[in-house]
């Protein structure tokens, strides 16, 4: 965006106590954190070299990159479908949509969280039926497991994957897909071919916020992984507040900083922020 | 619009489309020849964009029947009826490259890779587009998207090629190239053309014939020199060019003609008055009026004064006022005019008798 210099500084003005928040809030305290992952227990390296020989430390980095990776790929493909209604269906679909989009967020993730256990547990809602109708003799393990933590994170992230499609979505000159049903293709055809590609872009933005989200995520895998499944977040609080061990969860904090920092590089490389809302 | 390769004719009968309470097109009916360059004009919302998304199938007509080669199409989707079609800022899809773009249609319809690479070749050569075939519309200027969108239309050889103001977009020099081009594609495809545009000169230029839309309303189909020189009411008369509009009174059938008074002066006219009886309103364009120093007793005329001049290099446009206030604009040659403007700017206004056509009076 373009202005003159004084809207700019304006702008700048505006933005400063966000900024100098995150400075004294974030980055100030996260420099210490950093210092403490060079200088506990003993100044040194010591604390990156037990990170790459750590076998629990590198299943955890494993197992939470693959529960981010199958969290997107779900919430993506739902976020994806959930927008084509809300940005292209009839009025009454969009307004049910833009319910479901929106809802989720009046509730607590805690909340949330424990509405999931409810439900899979096994004696909850979804085994005591499945077995009342005599599908299934023994209770489903659906929750305190990895499902359950997918299940729950796909649920948090789905409407956050939204916007970024909804943005693409928008944007798209509907003309392109009457001239790709004029030229002959047909609904299906025009759909894979014409209208995914065409959103792209939001697809990329959408992948990647909901694949960084997820690597953060505490509550809902401590919750719903029940100890079991234990992601690189929860690691992080037990390594400093169970096992005295703040040198190593201050290396694996700043390992994760790093890593999504570069995700979001990646990601400003190909989306521009705009197309992201 | 089925067989491939072959000129379809089509025919709209009492075709009908309400958007809510609006009306959008009224009561169509209107054949379409096969291998015909079929112009719809109009000015904004007159209901030729909605004939032509009727005609593609994009758009339901409310009430009617839409024929082609004598089947009944009004109820076949869009891509069954696979009319060939550029749309106003052309609607490349921006992904695929120039190549992938004309070949769309062609994988549509599941042809070999072969028969797909010739077609394609052909027609980038057609159109003037080698060399470009690996680039993506968005590094094409204006002039080439407009030709990948024509060889996508053209490529699997439709029946009818449906055009929605493909050069509003265009600058002027490269409007005329590319209006030549298309004729040129008409002529070798052989393919019925129906395009839609609100530039009456882009109209006459191009067509074999022209439709004049206003509220929804089919007013006139005729040959360009047919709507141009006899039009049907006021508003054809005024939409094809700038026109004169003279006051006529008690007008009556006379030799080969009619006869009446012009500002208290006895004018012939050769047009037919039988439908027209006493008041009327006499039109004649700018270019068929002439400026005389005096009457003459052979020709019509009245008395004007000049008033401005626009010079336009080939020619003057003159703006005159009668001596009854009516204001008339005539185009003569500049020395012409600058002889009217210097002579106190009391003239002659003269025109022959065959030149011009009766109006009803206020009447559109």
């Amino acid at each position: 965006m373009r202005g003159t210099l004084s809207d700019r500084a304006g702008a700048a003005l505006l933005m400063a106590p966000l900024l100098l928040f995150l400075i004294l809030a974030y980055a100030w305290p996260f420099l210490g954190v950093v210092k403490w992952s060079f200088t506990l227990p003993t100044p040194g390296l010591g604390q990156y070299h037990a990170l790459l020989t750590d076998e629990l430390v590198q299943s955890v980095f494993i197992r939470t990159l693959r529960i981010a990776a199958i969290v997107t790929l779900v919430s993506v493909t739902a976020a994806y479908a959930i927008t084509v209604v809300w940005v292209r269906g009839s009025p009454v679909q969009r307004v049910l949509a833009e319910f479901c989009i929106l809802v989720p967020f009046w509730i607590s993730v805690l909340t949330r969280a424990f509405g999931w256990v409810a439900l899979l547990s096994n004696r909850g809602l979804i085994n005591t039926w499945l077995q009342s109708i005599g599908f299934i003799s023994e209770p489903l393990t659906l929750v305190r497991n990895e499902f359950g933590v997918i299940v729950g994170m796909s649920h948090f992230l789905i409407p956050f994957a939204v916007f970024p499609l909804a943005s693409a979505m928008r944007s798209l000159d509907e003309r392109v897909l009457l001239a790709a049903r004029g030229l002959g293709s047909s609904r299906m055809r025009t759909f894979w071919t014409v209208f995914v590609p065409m959103t792209r872009s939001g697809i990329i933005g959408s992948a990647m916020i909901t694949f960084v989200f997820s690597l953060g995520f505490f509550v809902t895998p401590a919750i719903l992984g029940g100890g079991r499944s234990v992601m690189i977040a929860e690691l992080i609080y037990l390594r400093i507040f169970q096992s005295p061990d703040w040198g190593l969860g201050a290396a694996i904090s700043f390992v994760l900083v790093v890593f999504v920092g570069a995700l979001m590089a990646l990601l400003f490389r190909y989306v521009k922020p705009k197309q992201l809302v | 619009m089925q067989q491939p390769g072959r000129a379809a004719e089509i025919k709209a009968n009492g075709i009908g489309k309400s958007f809510g309470s609006f009306r959008a097109l009224d009561n169509l009916s209107l054949d379409i020849g096969r291998g015909e360059f079929l112009t719809l004009l109009g000015p904004s919302g007159s209901g030729k964009t909605t004939f032509l998304m009727i005609l593609a199938g994009f758009v339901q007509p409310s009430e009617g029947k839409l024929f082609s080669d004598g089947v009944d199409i009004t109820n076949r989707p869009a891509e069954q009826r696979a009319a060939g079609m550029v749309f106003q800022g052309y609607a490349l899809f921006p992904h695929m490259s120039v190549e992938q773009n004309i070949a769309f249609p062609l994988k549509v319809r599941k042809k070999s890779a072969s028969e797909i690479k010739s077609r394609v070749g052909e027609m980038v050569e057609r159109v003037g587009l080698k060399g470009h075939e690996k680039k993506l519309p968005a590094q094409l200027s204006g002039g080439q998207q407009q030709r990948v969108a024509l060889a996508r239309a053209l490529v699997f050889e439709p029946g009818v090629l449906l055009l929605d103001e493909p050069f509003s977009a265009l600058d002027k020099s490269l409007r005329g190239q590319m209006q030549a081009e298309m004729k040129r594609l008409h002529q070798e495809t052989g393919t019925t053309f129906v395009f839609v545009t609100h530039d009456q000169s882009e109209a006459l230029a191009l067509s074999s014939r022209v439709a004049i839309f206003n509220h929804g309303k089919l007013l006139q189909v005729g040959r360009p020199d047919e709507v141009y020189d006899r039009p049907a009411n006021r508003f054809v008369a005024e939409f094809l060019g700038e026109i004169n509009m003279l006051p006529v009174k008690g007008v009556r059938p006379a030799d080969n003609g009619a006869t009446g008074l012009c500002e208290d002066r006895a004018v012939n006219m050769r047009c037919k008055a039988e439908a027209i009886k006493g008041d009327a309103i006499l039109a004649i364009r700018p270019e068929d009026m002439s400026i005389a120093p005096e009457a003459s007793v052979n020709e019509n005329g009245i008395a004007a004064t000049a008033v401005a001049s626009t010079y336009l290099g080939a020619a003057t446009k003159l703006d005159l006022t009668t001596r009854q206030g009516a204001k008339v604009t005539v185009s003569v040659p500049n020395e012409v005019a600058a002889s009217a403007l210097s002579k106190g700017n009391s003239v002659w206004l003269t025109w022959p008798a065959e030149k011009g056509f009766l109006l009803p009076d206020g009447g559109q």
